[in-house]
């Protein structure tokens, strides 16, 4: 019947309020044909892998400004395992320190996106990994 | 997994399989529609609700207090397992969309008895997808007693939940419309319970108002047997029960979803209207009215698929163009093309 839509999950993990950039890429995302399912501001790494469950998405946003980078991503990539999701793509947005970037892309993390990122940039690595695992 | 499989785990609750055979179903794939086969003799045991009305009238945020009440429903009551189908629309332009009901329901967050889904209209347009029957269906075969299905913003001619749910609560807002807009036909004469929500903002009495003037105007109507009208049409053939009540009044009631405020007389209202269709015959009729509609878009389907691909190849190409030449008009093209198949 239809094309198989990309389901992306869009959260924001942690206690900041900034969810300007989170909803501008929930925007490029859904002007790139994805459906987006966006759960909003302090959710928990529980709360963002139960959703991501529930919703069968290919890929998981994370939106974090605070710093707490590095507590909640592992957290979440942890408990999509154990929903028996890894194939589930994660890739961050906000303010991650250079030299935090690459224990994070060694965690599994396929991109992360700072201010100033083309939409391009990610819209094409999402759906390439995405792709890529469906193939 | 196979789809055999796919189905017994649902069956099992397997809240992962739930979640798979959800996008299958919602795909049209082979593979969910043979979950579906393998579900379909375990559905029929659900409450589907319907909760539909204008964008920014509270649908989500009173959909999140009515599953919360559900699963923690006091006076000693069972909590019922719950899921929640919430449609949200397709870009016409780019077929992508912004699923963002969940933002409302995050009290719903870890409870293993709540399931949430989030769908897009994928292009249909009377209020919930083309696939969200068959979604439902999968929850209901996956046990989940009370399923509420949240409409996309809906206005005026958005009625197709009213097919899909057994009671149909309709969710209005103080300030959004005059009193012409109350007496329109179409969405009003869905309802089963009408809410006014966001009560606590000035106006509610206009639009309180507004509403009662229109049902009390609808109720004597012919036209709104229509929809209730299933309900005055059978007691000639069944002499079994006294109709208590053959004519169900939708109520209208106040709440404020953020504040969990008229929750409690809302929840009695949906069951009301429940024992009211168990009462009055309405619940077969409902159903046999759901699985027609159903089983007629699937036939129609069927049927044009089989059809067209016993067309020569090309004719129907050239009776496209006939048409946009103004050579033909579309019925003299139905004509040629089921007299060439026969």
């Amino acid at each position: 019947m239809s094309e198989r839509k990309i389901r992306v999950l869009i959260a924001k993990p942690g206690l900041d309020g900034h969810d300007r950039g989170a909803k501008v890429v929930a925007r490029a995302l859904r002007d790139a044909g994805m459906e987006v399912i966006y759960t909003g501001l302090r959710q928990t790494p529980e709360m963002i892998a139960e959703a991501a469950l529930q919703e069968d998405v290919d890929a998981v946003g994370l939106s974090i400004l605070s710093g707490a980078h590095m507590a909640l991503v592992p957290r979440v990539l942890e408990l999509l395992k154990d929903n028996q999701q890894e194939h589930v793509k994660v890739f961050l947005g906000g303010i991650v320190p250079d030299e935090d970037v690459p224990v994070l892309l060694e965690l599994g993390v396929i991109g992360i996106y700072g201010p100033g990122t083309l939409s391009e940039t990610y819209v094409n690595d999402i759906r390439k990994a995405v792709l890529a695992v469906r193939a | 997994m196979t789809e055999t499989d796919l189905a017994q785990a649902v069956l099992a609750g397997d809240r992962l399989a739930l979640a798979r055979t959800l996008s299958q179903v919602e795909n049209g794939t082979a593979q969910g529609r043979v979950a579906l086969s393998g579900l379909f003799g375990h559905t029929g045991n659900a409450h589907l609700v319907g909760v539909t009305g204008a964008s920014g009238t509270g649908k989500s945020s009173l959909v999140n207090q009515l599953a919360r009440s559900y699963r923690h429903p006091g006076d000693g009551k069972l909590p019922r397992q719950v899921a929640v189908v919430a449609v949200d629309p397709t870009s016409p332009f780019t077929g992508g969309a912004i699923l963002g009901d969940r933002i409302r329901m995050r009290d719903l967050a870890g409870d293993p008895g709540v399931f949430i889904r989030s769908m897009a209209t994928r292009g249909s347009l009377g209020g919930i997808a083309s696939a969200t029957a068959a979604v439902v269906q999968v929850l209901d075969a996956a046990g989940y007693e009370m399923i509420l299905i949240e409409t996309v913003g809906a206005g005026q001619s958005e009625v197709e939940i009213a097919h899909l749910a057994h009671t149909t609560v309709l969710v209005e807002a103080p300030g959004l419309g005059d009193d012409i807009q109350a007496i329109k036909a179409g969405i009003l004469e869905i309802a089963d319970v009408l809410v006014v929500n966001k009560a606590d903002l000035p106006g509610v009495e206009n639009t309180e108002r507004a509403l009662r003037g229109s049902l009390d105007l609808a109720h004597p109507m012919p036209h709104h047997f229509v929809h209730h009208g299933q309900l005055a049409s059978i007691p000639a053939q069944d002499d079994k029960a006294e109709y208590p009540q053959p004519i169900w009044e939708p109520p209208i009631l106040r709440t404020v979803a953020i504040e969990g405020t008229g929750i409690t007389g809302l929840i009695e209202a949906i069951t009301a209207h429940r024992l009211h269709l168990d009462a009055s015959g309405g619940w077969e009729l409902r159903e046999r009215w759901r699985l027609q509609t159903e089983l007629d878009i699937l036939l129609t389907n069927r049927l044009v698929e089989g059809f067209r691909s016993r067309l020569p190849a090309g004719v129907y190409e050239q009776a496209l163009e006939d048409l946009l030449g103004r050579r033909l008009s579309p019925f003299q093209v139905v004509d040629k093309l089921v007299d060439m198949v026969g």
